[in-house]
């Protein structure tokens, strides 16, 4: 399995961290313009007021770019290729994230995956995608 | 409006002629380069009234000022990555319009080939949200804009390749390049993958070095024996991730080059040769295209058949090899792109790249990341008398 470090959790992305812990996607809406957010914040980025809200988001999408990291570093560096990419969600945001369990040669701009929770063992878990199981 | 048209000049030029530097500290060679390009304006340390430099250079502009040994009137460290120093060319020209300084000392250091990479950022709201996911250089976020440069507009590998091919045939004549030699489409192609679509030969070089510019006042510039260039315009920007609606077609480019051609009151036909940053061939192509210099999504077709080459391609660039294939000093690229520039207002280039009577010329710098955020600068240069 591709390695899953630990991320830097502070105040304001605790909730959403822990929530991966239960297999829950967290975002964020604004109460004042409705607008959804990408990343967890304490003000809307539109409007700026602390009036926002959390929702179990859809856990599937799009592929919107990828790449096969060829050799990695650090954590990674015996892991093999792997790859990096965006995934536009069905609730809007384009993430960034890892696209694992895949035929790197069959991946593509546009394919439908879904989200998959890889546990750090640190209090989070790391939100990466696989193809969508038909 | 106040602008800064005509306001300043780059009086100033050097880049360090070595690519691996073991035996000088970064401050040694921040000294070295601002010594250089003093003595190219005609200047010395003791003219210079304003200080300007990145993220980089110690606690800001504090430790080179006490390393310089000097008591300037104006500061800015303004951090933007590889184009920072474009930044600071503007920045300079705006502090000298409004009266605080006159004559501007821009540097540059970094030994990322034989020292470590003094970079240290705090942590930003983005930290664990852009991380973690094995992204551990540059080309792995550049990767996902070009991927996605290919799936909107059919932009293929070899298309890409050309960028480099057209830096490599610069850098045969640049006997201080990294690479000083000519490659193949085919080169390019048969380098190793790192980040597909990206090869190895898609990257630019990883040098030590440095490069520094003087910026002065009109006054300061008649009273020099040296042709100068004159800034015309400059402009800024920064892209970002726009709160998960990032689009991985387009570079700040977009907003800072209208910015930079309104001040300067000149169009892309006017620009005789460009200077555009090349940390990797997607960066060139997409920002030939956010410049205006070819439609978006015809940038592919614009690079091919030689239309980069200097001195007679479409648009000449990068006539010293750029970061493709020349340096990359401290995985900076700006101020080198300034100084190319310049030697061309001069007519300093190497003969077989010079582009005739280059009376106008454009330098853009983007610095951080294509795949995330990154800040782009725009600044067009014109001869003495333009
Ligand atoms: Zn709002």
């Amino acid at each position: 399995m591709l390695p899953a470090p630990a991320p830097v959790i502070n105040s304001t992305t605790a909730e959403f961290w822990k929530a991966t812990t239960e297999g829950r996607f967290i975002l964020q809406r604004c109460d004042a313009c409705d607008i959804v957010l990408w990343f967890p914040r304490r003000n809307c980025p539109k409007c700026w007021t602390e009036d926002v809200s959390t929702f179990d988001a859809q856990q599937t999408g799009t592929v919107y770019s990828f790449t096969v990291v060829r050799k990695g570093k650090g954590a990674f560096q015996n892991a093999g290729p792997f790859v990096i990419a965006y995934v536009e969600l069905a609730d809007g945001p384009r993430i960034m994230t890892n696209i694992v369990d895949c035929d790197i040669d069959a991946l593509h701009v546009g394919m439908p995956v879904e989200m998959v929770f890889h546990d750090t063992g640190e209090g989070s878990a790391l939100y990466r995608f696989r193809p969508l199981s038909a | 409006m106040m602008t800064i048209r005509g306001a300043a000049y780059v009086a100033g030029i050097y880049e360090h002629p070595r690519r691996d530097i073991p035996d000088r500290t970064l401050f040694e060679i921040h000294t070295e380069v601002a010594l250089g390009a003093l003595a190219d304006a005609g200047l010395t340390m003791s003219d210079v009234d304003a200080v300007f430099c990145d993220g980089t250079a110690g606690f800001g502009p504090l430790s080179l000022v006490e390393h310089f040994g000097i008591h300037p009137s104006y500061f800015d460290s303004t951090e933007t990555g590889g184009s920072s120093y474009l930044a600071h060319v503007g920045h300079a020209a705006a502090a000298i319009a409004a009266g605080k300084c006159s004559v501007a000392l821009i540097t540059l250091a970094g030994k990322p080939r034989t020292g470590r990479s003094v970079v240290s950022y705090a942590q930003g709201p983005e930290t664990g949200f852009e991380s973690g996911w094995g992204v551990s250089g540059a080309p792995h976020t550049y990767a996902l804009a070009a991927q996605r440069h290919m799936y909107e507009f059919g932009t293929t590998s070899a298309q890409l390749a050309e960028i480099k091919v057209a830096a490599s045939i610069h850098a045969q004549y640049n006997p201080n390049a990294y690479l000083p030699y000519a490659v193949t489409v085919e080169d390019v192609l048969n380098s190793p993958l790192v980040a597909d679509p990206l090869h190895r030969l898609d990257c630019c070089v990883v040098t030590d070095g440095g490069g520094a510019l003087v910026v002065v006042s009109p006054a300061v510039a008649r009273s020099l024996g040296r042709t100068s260039a004159k800034i015309l315009g400059h402009g800024e920007a920064v892209k970002h991730t726009s709160n998960g609606g990032i689009d991985l077609t387009y570079t700040g480019a977009v907003w800072s080059g209208p910015r930079a051609f309104a001040e300067a009151g000149v169009s892309v036909a006017d620009i005789k040769y460009a200077s555009i940053y090349d940390s990797f061939t997607i960066t060139v192509l997409q920002t030939i295209e956010d410049l205006g210099f070819c439609k978006k999504g015809q940038g592919g077709k614009f690079v091919m058949d030689g239309g980069l080459v200097a001195p007679f391609g479409k648009l000449p660039f990068n006539t010293d090899g750029g970061g493709l294939c020349n340096n990359h000093p401290s995985n900076r690229g700006g101020v080198t792109k300034v100084i190319e520039a310049v030697r061309q207002m001069r007519g300093e280039a190497h003969p077989a790249v010079q582009v005739p009577n280059c009376q106008i010329s454009l330098a853009h710098g983007t610095g951080g990341s294509l795949g995330s955020k990154h800040g782009s600068v725009t600044l067009i240069l014109g001869q003495e008398d333009a």
